[in-house]
């Protein structure tokens, strides 16, 4: 009875819509945990999630999308539906930024997925450097009040759970060449060319 | 959860027919949602998925039952012009609940038959026998047919 499969075909079209109509209920109900999309860049399509906090996880392609989500599922919620009228805003100033038109983001940020000294560290990058500038590893670990830490600022921001948002490619080697980047040297270039133009 | 989406949507339609199975499939996920979290480590999400959405195709059904004259012969166009069988869509709809549940059930998910026992109640042999039963019927219809 392999007929049985063929006689009832379910086209990719329906199965998103449903997922759409799903992912609408679930928001109103408050049980969309994490909502998630990609948004194509020049940097390759970087997957963003949010919870109802705020954005929590941006991932490079080389990251592994399906291991991010999978990630995300294990440490904040199963409940993880690709539901992108949550991530809108950030998307939009991503096309913006992306543009050259933005030189901040302005969205809630939810810091759960970095803890003690690195998400010090990150917190001082999103506030202390700005754009179009660079910081040294070390110049990072002394604004983060701990001047000898340089080896764990390098951990906090190859471990960045939110690249381009948080500026982790404005941190460099103290001789200004590209450090251990989250998505690749490539892209780390890509960004610093965006913001020195 | 995700990857399952298209295997509960073929079934709710095979169970209710392609009218009532979106709200079916809607109904089902959100219940899954809502319960997630207490799904113990390991457990089989689609045998899980299933029993959801035969949950809810039931309360369909019944729902359905307090509302309508029961119609005699499936409708052969509108909703069910589009899909490539009509015979065979048509001798599933028309199939005794239970052998239309085990067939659904153990053909278009792969479910071995203790699963199905599970969802349907009774016994694995007794959810084989179901499913054998409208493997046959299904064949002597849609053999008349042709």
């Amino acid at each position: 009875m392999n007929d049985l499969l063929d006689a009832f075909p379910v086209e990719e079209s329906d199965v998103d819509r449903l997922r759409g109509r799903l992912a609408a209920a679930a928001e109103a109900e408050g049980i969309l945990d994490v909502a998630y999309r990609t948004v194509d860049t020049p940097v390759g399509p970087l997957l963003l999630a949010a919870t109802e906090q705020g954005l929590v996880r941006v991932a490079y392609p080389n990251q592994g999308h399906d291991a991010v989500l999978q990630a995300l599922a294990d440490r904040i919620s199963p409940r993880v539906l690709h539901a992108p009228a949550r991530l809108d805003p950030v998307a939009r100033q991503l096309d913006d930024y992306f543009a050259g038109r933005r030189r901040r983001f302005d969205v809630p940020l939810d810091w759960r997925l970095s803890t003690g000294f690195r998400s010090t560290v990150l917190h001082h990058l999103a506030t202390d450097v700005d754009y179009g500038r660079t910081a040294s590893y070390a110049a990072l670990a002394a604004l983060a009040g701990n001047p000898r830490a340089v080896r764990a600022v390098g951990t906090a921001c190859a471990t960045n759970p939110l690249p381009v948002v948080v500026p982790c490619h404005r941190v460099v080697r103290s001789d200004g060449a590209i450090g251990n980047y989250a998505g690749g040297v490539e892209a780390n270039r890509t960004l610093l060319d965006l913001e020195a133009a | 959860m995700a990857e399952f989406g298209p295997t509960v949507l073929r079934v709710v339609r095979a169970v209710l027919g392609p009218a009532d199975a979106d709200d079916a499939w809607s109904e089902t996920f959100l219940a899954a949602l809502r319960a997630y979290p207490q799904l113990p480590a390991g457990a089989n999400v689609e045998a899980w998925l299933v029993t959801i959405a035969h949950r809810k195709a039931v309360d369909v059904t019944r729902a359905a039952a307090r509302h309508a004259v029961p119609v005699a012969d499936p409708p052969e166009t509108g909703a069910e012009a589009d899909l490539p069988d009509l015979d065979l869509v048509a001798a599933v709809a028309a199939l005794p609940p239970k052998q239309r549940q085990a067939v659904a059930y153990h053909y278009l998910t792969g479910l071995p038959y203790a699963e199905i026992a599970e969802i349907l109640g009774g016994s694995a042999d007794a959810a084989r026998r179901a499913a054998a039963d409208g493997i046959a019927a299904l064949r002597r219809t849609i053999g008349a047919n042709r």
